[in-house]
C-alpha cells in the first residue's frame, strides 16, 4: 500500500487505504466484536463506524478503532449532522467531525438526508423533510458546509420514510441528483431504504433505482428490516436494522451492482447484534456477488480486447 | 440562511415527545392517505432510543428497579428533558436528580447515588487519555516539601459523595452475579478512576473525599490533610495518598509555591 500523503503535524496518521477503496464488502463494526475480528487478522473487508460513537476525548472506543483501523479500511458514518434541517449546522458538531476524519483518514466518508436536532433537542433519529426548492437550498448550503469542514467531499444517503410532505413538489430521486450536481457530493444508496420506502409509499423500487444518479455512488448499504401495519392496515416497513437482509433487498442490489459495476458494500446491523460470524456471513454474500460481477467484467474486457 | 417563518421541522417536532399532541398536519401518507401511524413510527423511534440510551448509562439503575419500572421512570425523563447534544453518551445527566425528585422511586433513596456513580463512570470512560503519577514520583519527594505539594488531577478521575451505600450497591447491580441483601443505610463516597482502560469504583475512606477534592481542586497537601482531618479525626493521610496514587487519581506533581 503506498502512502498517498507523506506524515507530518498536519496529518498525524498517512492515509493508508486512500479512496476508492472498490468492490469490497464491509461491516458496522460493533464493539462486542472487536476480540473476533482481531483474532481472525487482517481480512478483505473494511468496517463502518457511526462518528458520533468516537467523539470522547479517549479511552476504549478510540482504542477499539485504532485496533480495527491499523488493518482494515474505515468508512466514517455521521448519524447526527443534520444536514436536511433548515437551522445552521452545530459548528461544534463540524469540528468534532473534522477532528476525526484527520485523526482517522477514513477511506469514506458519509452522512445522511434527514435531520435530527430541531433548536436546541437531539431527538436521535433520521427524521424526514419535503423536497422542494427551499429545502434544496438548505441541504446543499449545509453539505457545502460540510465538505468545506472536513476538506472533503461526503457520500449523502438516501433515507428510508414513513411519510411525505403535502408541500413536497420534487422526487426524492431528482432532488438527491440536484443536491449531487450542486454540491459535488458522492451518493451512498442504501438499498434497503429504497425498498422500505417504495413499500411505504407505494412506488416500484426498480423505477427508483432507474432514476437514480448511479454514476455518483461512492458505496451502498444493505440491511435488514421489520414489518408493521399502517392506518389502513397495510404493510409498512421500518429500517430497524436488527436482522438479515431480505431477498428482495439481495435482488436489487445485484441488479444495481450489475449496472453500476462492483462498489464498496456495508451490511448494516445496529441493534439485536448477532455474533461475529453471522454478520461476516452476510457480508461474505455481498463479496460473492461484487466478485462475481468483477470476473463478468473482466470476461467482458477479454472479449471486448 | 434563515430558517423560513414556520419550517417544516418547526411543525414536525413539538409532537415528537408529546403523545397528547396529534401528528403534525403537514404530512400524508400515499395518495393523501392517513399519516398518523405513519407518524407514530417517528415518535416510537424517537422515544424508544432515547430511553435506550439512558438504560445503556444507567444499567445498575435499570437492574435494581427492573425493566418496566426503569423504562417508565426514563419516559418521563426523557419526555420532559431531551437530549441537546448529538453525542448520547453526554445524555442523561439531569437523571440522577430527576430520580432523586421521582415520586415513585422515594422508597428508593439510594437510587439517584447509584446513577451519580453510573454518570460519573461514564464520563471516566469517555475520558481524556493520560498516563497516571507513577508511586516513584512521589516518594522521590523531600519530606519536608510534601506539604507544599499540589497534584494535577487525571481527566477520568471524579468523586461521587453518597448518603447512603451507593458504592456497594452500583458494584453489586452493574453485572449479572446474584445480589444478596445489602445494607443501604451506611454513607459511602466513591473514587472514579480509568488509570488504563478499565473504569474502576472504589469506596473512598472516611475524609478521603473531602482530602481528593481539595486536592483536585489544587489545594497543597498539608492544606488538604488539615482540612480532610477536621472532616474525620480518623483520616489516614498515608493510605489515603497511597489509595489515590494507586487508583490513577493524579497525573503529576508541582509545588505550591514554585
Amino acid at each position: 500500500m503506498t502512502l498517498a500523503i507523506g506524515p507530518g503535524p498536519s496529518t498525524p496518521t498517512p492515509l493508508r487505504f486512500p479512496s476508492p477503496i472498490g468492490g469490497i464488502a464491509g461491516t458496522s463494526f460493533k464493539h462486542e466484536h472487536l476480540k473476533a475480528i482481531l483474532a481472525d487478522g487482517p481480512k478483505r473487508g473494511f468496517f463502518e463506524v457511526h462518528a458520533e460513537n468516537y467523539m470522547g476525548a479517549g479511552g476504549p472506543p478510540h482504542r477499539a478503532l485504532d485496533a480495527i483501523r491499523r488493518d482494515h479500511p474505515l468508512s466514517l458514518h455521521g448519524v447526527c449532522m443534520s444536514i436536511g434541517g433548515p437551522q445552521p449546522l452545530d459548528k461544534a458538531h463540524l469540528a468534532r467531525f473534522r477532528g476525526l476524519v484527520a485523526r482517522y483518514q477514513p477511506a469514506m466518508v458519509s452522512e445522511h438526508l434527514a435531520w435530527s436536532t430541531h433548536e436546541s433537542s437531539f431527538f436521535n433519529d433520521l427524521l424526514p423533510l419535503p423536497y422542494t426548492e427551499a429545502t434544496l437550498r438548505h441541504v446543499c448550503a449545509h453539505i457545502d458546509q460540510m465538505q468545506e469542514a472536513i476538506r472533503r467531499p461526503i457520500l449523502l444517503e438516501n433515507p428510508s420514510t414513513y411519510l411525505a410532505f403535502t408541500e413536497t413538489t420534487m422526487s426524492e430521486t431528482d432532488f438527491i441528483r440536484s443536491v449531487a450536481e450542486r454540491t459535488g457530493c458522492g451518493l451512498l444508496l442504501d438499498i434497503n431504504n429504497v425498498f422500505v420506502s417504495a413499500t411505504n409509499h407505494g412506488f416500484s423500487a426498480l423505477d427508483y433505482l432507474a432514476d437514480f444518479p448511479l454514476s455518483r455512488i461512492g458505496e451502498i448499504h444493505l440491511a435488514g428490516h421489520d414489518e408493521q401495519a399502517d392506518d389502513d392496515g397495510e404493510p409498512l416497513l421500518i429500517d430497524s436494522h436488527d436482522g438479515p437482509v431480505a431477498d428482495a433487498v439481495w435482488k436489487l442490489y445485484e441488479i444495481v451492482i450489475e449496472r453500476c459495476g462492483p462498489m464498496p458494500t456495508l451490511v448494516e446491523w445496529d441493534s439485536r447484534i448477532p455474533d461475529w460470524p453471522v454478520l461476516q456471513a452476510e457480508a461474505a454474500a455481498a463479496q460473492a456477488i461484487l466478485d462475481r460481477r468483477g470476473t463478468a467484467a473482466r470476461a467482458e474486457d477479454r472479449h471486448a480486447a | 440562511m434563515p430558517p423560513e417563518p414556520i419550517s417544516f421541522a418547526a411543525a414536525f417536532a413539538p409532537a415528537l415527545l408529546d403523545p397528547t399532541r396529534d401528528a403534525p398536519q403537514i404530512v400524508t401518507g400515499p395518495n393523501g392517505k392517513a399519516a398518523g401511524k405513519r407518524y407514530d413510527v417517528y415518535r416510537n423511534n424517537v422515544t424508544v432510543s432515547l430511553i435506550d440510551a439512558l438504560a445503556a448509562i444507567y444499567p445498575a439503575v435499570q437492574r435494581i428497579t427492573g425493566t418496566d419500572f426503569f423504562r417508565a421512570m426514563a419516559r418521563f425523563h426523557v419526555r420532559g428533558s431531551p437530549p441537546t447534544s448529538p453525542l448520547l453518551f453526554e445524555y442523561g445527566r439531569g437523571f440522577p436528580d430527576f430520580i432523586a425528585r421521582y415520586e415513585h422511586a422515594q422508597t428508593m433513596p439510594w437510587l439517584a447515588d447509584v446513577a451519580r456513580i453510573e454518570r460519573a463512570w461514564l464520563d471516566a470512560y469517555h475520558a481524556r487519555d493520560a498516563t497516571p503519577l507513577a508511586p516513584a514520583q512521589l516518594a522521590a519527594v523531600a519530606p519536608e516539601r510534601l506539604a507544599d505539594l499540589v497534584l494535577t488531577p487525571h481527566p477520568a478521575a471524579q468523586i461521587v459523595c453518597a448518603e447512603f451505600s451507593a458504592v456497594t450497591i452500583f458494584a453489586a447491580n452493574r453485572d449479572s452475579a446474584p445480589v444478596s441483601r445489602i445494607d443501604a443505610s451506611t454513607p459511602e463516597d466513591a473514587l472514579i478512576t480509568r488509570p488504563g482502560f478499565d473504569v474502576i469504583v472504589r469506596h473512598l475512606p472516611p475524609g478521603g473525599a473531602v482530602f481528593a477534592t481539595s486536592l483536585a481542586e489544587g489545594r497543597p497537601l498539608g492544606e488538604a490533610a488539615a482540612s480532610a482531618l477536621d472532616a474525620s479525626p480518623d483520616f489516614d493521610i498515608a493510605a489515603n495518598i497511597a489509595g489515590l496514587i494507586e487508583a490513577g487519581a493524579f497525573t503529576s506533581i508541582a509545588f505550591g509555591d514554585a
